[in-house]
């Protein structure tokens, strides 16, 4: 039997598939997916196409509205979505970011080998669960002022590493040094500055985790060794959250506001949730400003995690920082709206990237990526679920052709979370995963489940396509051995 | 008897279905719905209420904020809610007293974070009595 999105899609090869700007009136650029035939029986399943058709709507849109292989069903934008606009007289969407801007990872290895790790692992695990805040409802042990609340919002990464969490060299190693300009608090809202007051340095709930990991496969030693990551064994932590609380006002505050923008520019929209605003508006430069706050937030949160877990590493296994490592490999933003310079049309152009569930891929030599990393690419960090892989890869200048410079963010979900929890009810997923070698922790039974393998894409089969279709390259996979979940 | 509500199986994110005899108590099940997605509501007590007053353009944002107002309360307050009482409620505007307790850890089992109710397949239908989709981010 044919599948139906045959009829729809046409093929480029066999990474690429285009639909049409025919297949929706009112498309203003043709949509262009990056998955593999296998993978696209999902994704039509789900209603992707129409999500994707729904963004090449946006005003000023160029190129085509695109889609990673972890794409799936989102809220108007699809996640794994990418999406640039002209900043001159194209629209930036809040929910082209996400509710929870500037969600990210961040990558740090160590010094230390699986075999000096793993008969500690349930200690640190236990460790790493007391020392850093998560689950639902969760604060932090940070106490800030509102006065210091929006030092964070302006200041970022740098304002954790200035009061002792961290070194120097993190901010250098993260994307946009930690801290995104233009920040404003002013255009953060009292309610959203009321939520992030006492979450700030907690991990989160849902898919927000931590996690120790082994290194499983180098693809690319040389590459690899820039970044620290030199043998089979090593160990490494992953870090995955963003700016919680005060994230989701912000995108709630400006969709509210931007509802009302969409009539007032007379934007024609197939969906509400793409509610959105001219780049050079007053709601869109009010946006990007408070945008720009809560990632910094985000940033900010990362760091102060990243010492908790350099202080629990040294506390369990002993040792300073010198044999431990614990050094920052990169942190990247997986939800966010940025005004790049890319090629368009034989032109260089401002955009507004919007990644939401998608991570920047900028090539060797770019004059964004830190000093470093100039020869090979901008380190790409994409996690999986928390019984398989997460890999890391690096950017190329087909990326900056074709994707303004973006590749995938992860596995992307396959089932829903009741769904999960219904198929492996009487599972104990913790023990099953033990079996296995995993160590696990969460602040409820409930997100374990929600969260296991079964729900997910194979992250290998999404990071698979991105390799092939050539937006990035796969250097190192990890596999995990202990885990922290919200 | 209709359900006040059920809920909307999606892949990344979950959605609630609440029914009413008229759109006040359609509205009220939803805010149930919602707390049903974040704990038991059977171990909740009423022993405390928070007074709602919010204004949107139409109908649909009012819903939106509505939930989005309760989530706010559960983010910064930490408390659980299960009674709703819509006071008035018009096109743009809504006077509510929600009635919940605080969240205790040894009663109250937490399941799922809720970031923000959406506007994505937002529908509010009159038919018999009043129906409301809406979908979350979770």
């Amino acid at each position: 039997m044919s599948a139906p999105w045959l009829e729809i899609v046409n093929k480029i090869d066999e990474y690429r598939w285009q639909i049409p700007p025919g297949y929706k009136e009112g498309m203003k650029v043709p949509g262009l997916i990056y998955t593999s035939k296998a993978m696209l029986d999902h994704i039509w399943e789900e209603q992707v196409f129409q999500q994707v058709a729904n963004v090449a709507f946006l005003p000023g849109i160029v190129g085509s509205s695109l889609a990673m292989p972890d794409i799936h069903w989102g809220y108007g934008f699809p996640i794994g979505g990418v999406a640039g606009t002209r900043a001159q007289d194209g629209v930036v969407s809040p929910g082209g970011v996400g509710f929870d801007i500037n969600c990210g990872v961040r990558l740090l290895r160590t010094n230390l080998t699986e075999d000096e790790v793993r008969p500690k692992i349930s200690q640190l695990v236990s460790e790493l669960f007391a020392n850093v805040p998560s689950g639902l409802g969760s604060s932090g042990k940070l106490r800030v002022s509102e006065k210091e609340l929006d030092e964070v919002l302006v200041k970022g990464s740098q304002w954790a590493v200035a009061r002792g969490y961290g070194d120097a060299e993190d901010i250098e190693l993260s994307e946009e040094s930690g801290c995104i300009k233009g920040a404003d608090p002013e255009k953060v809202s009292n309610r959203a500055k009321k939520r992030g007051i006492p979450q700030l340095g907690t991990l989160g709930s849902g898919n927000h985790f931590l996690e120790v990991e082994v290194v499983a496969e180098i693809y690319d030693k040389d590459i690899a060794r820039v970044m620290g990551i030199d043998e089979v064994g090593q160990v490494l932590v992953l870090i995955h959250t963003g700016s919680r609380g005060l994230g989701h006002q912000v995108c709630d505050d400006y969709i509210a506001l931007m509802n009302g923008a969409v009539k007032k520019y007379g934007i024609d929209l197939p969906d509400r949730q793409l509610a959105c605003a001219p780049v050079k508006s007053a709601e869109g430069r009010d946006y990007m400003a408070a945008m720009a706050g809560a990632a910094n937030y985000a940033w900010t949160n990362r760091q102060c995690i990243t010492h908790w877990v350099r202080e629990s590493f040294s506390k369990v296994l002993g040792g300073g920082r010198q044999k431990l490592g614990l050094e920052q490999v990169y942190d990247v933003a997986h939800n966010i709206a940025k005004i790049e310079e890319h090629n368009v049309e034989g032109k260089k152009q401002a955009l507004c990237v919007h990644r939401k569930g998608a991570t920047r891929a900028f090539p060797p030599n770019h004059p964004d990526i830190p000093s470093v990393y100039r020869d090979i690419g901008q380190p790409i960090l994409i996690p999986g679920d928390m019984g398989r892989c997460s890999y890391v890869a690096v950017g190329t200048q087909l990326a900056m052709k074709e994707t303004f410079g973006s590749t995938c963010h992860g596995a992307g979900r396959v089932q829903s979370r009741s769904a999960a929890k219904r198929s492996l009810k009487g599972v104990d997923i913790a023990q099953t995963l033990a079996a296995r070698g995993i160590t696990v922790k969460a602040a409820s039974r409930g997100s374990l489940a929600e969260e296991a393998s079964e729900a997910y894409k194979d992250v290998s089969d999404v990071v698979e396509v991105t390799d092939k279709a050539g937006i990035s390259l796969k250097v190192v996979k990890a596999v995990p051995m202990g885990v922290i979940k919200g | 008897m209709v359900d006040e509500f059920e809920i909307l199986e999606h892949t990344a994110d979950v959605g609630v279905i609440a029914r009413g005899a008229d759109i006040g108590q359609a509205f009220a099940n939803a805010g149930k719905a919602l707390f049903s997605l974040i704990t038991e509501l059977e171990d909740v007590e009423e022993v405390i209420y928070r007074e709602i007053e919010i204004d949107a353009q139409d109908r649909e944002s009012l819903l939106v904020r509505w939930l989005n107002e309760l989530i706010y309360i559960f983010d910064t307050e930490n408390i659980l809610l299960k009674v709703f009482d819509i006071q008035q409620l018009t096109n743009t505007s809504l006077k509510a007293v929600a009635y919940g307790e605080e969240v205790n850890t040894a009663k109250h089992q937490l399941k799922t974070g809720i970031k923000a109710a959406t506007y994505h397949m937002l529908k509010i239908d009159e038919n018999d009595g009043y129906r409301v989709q809406v979908l979350f981010d979770i």
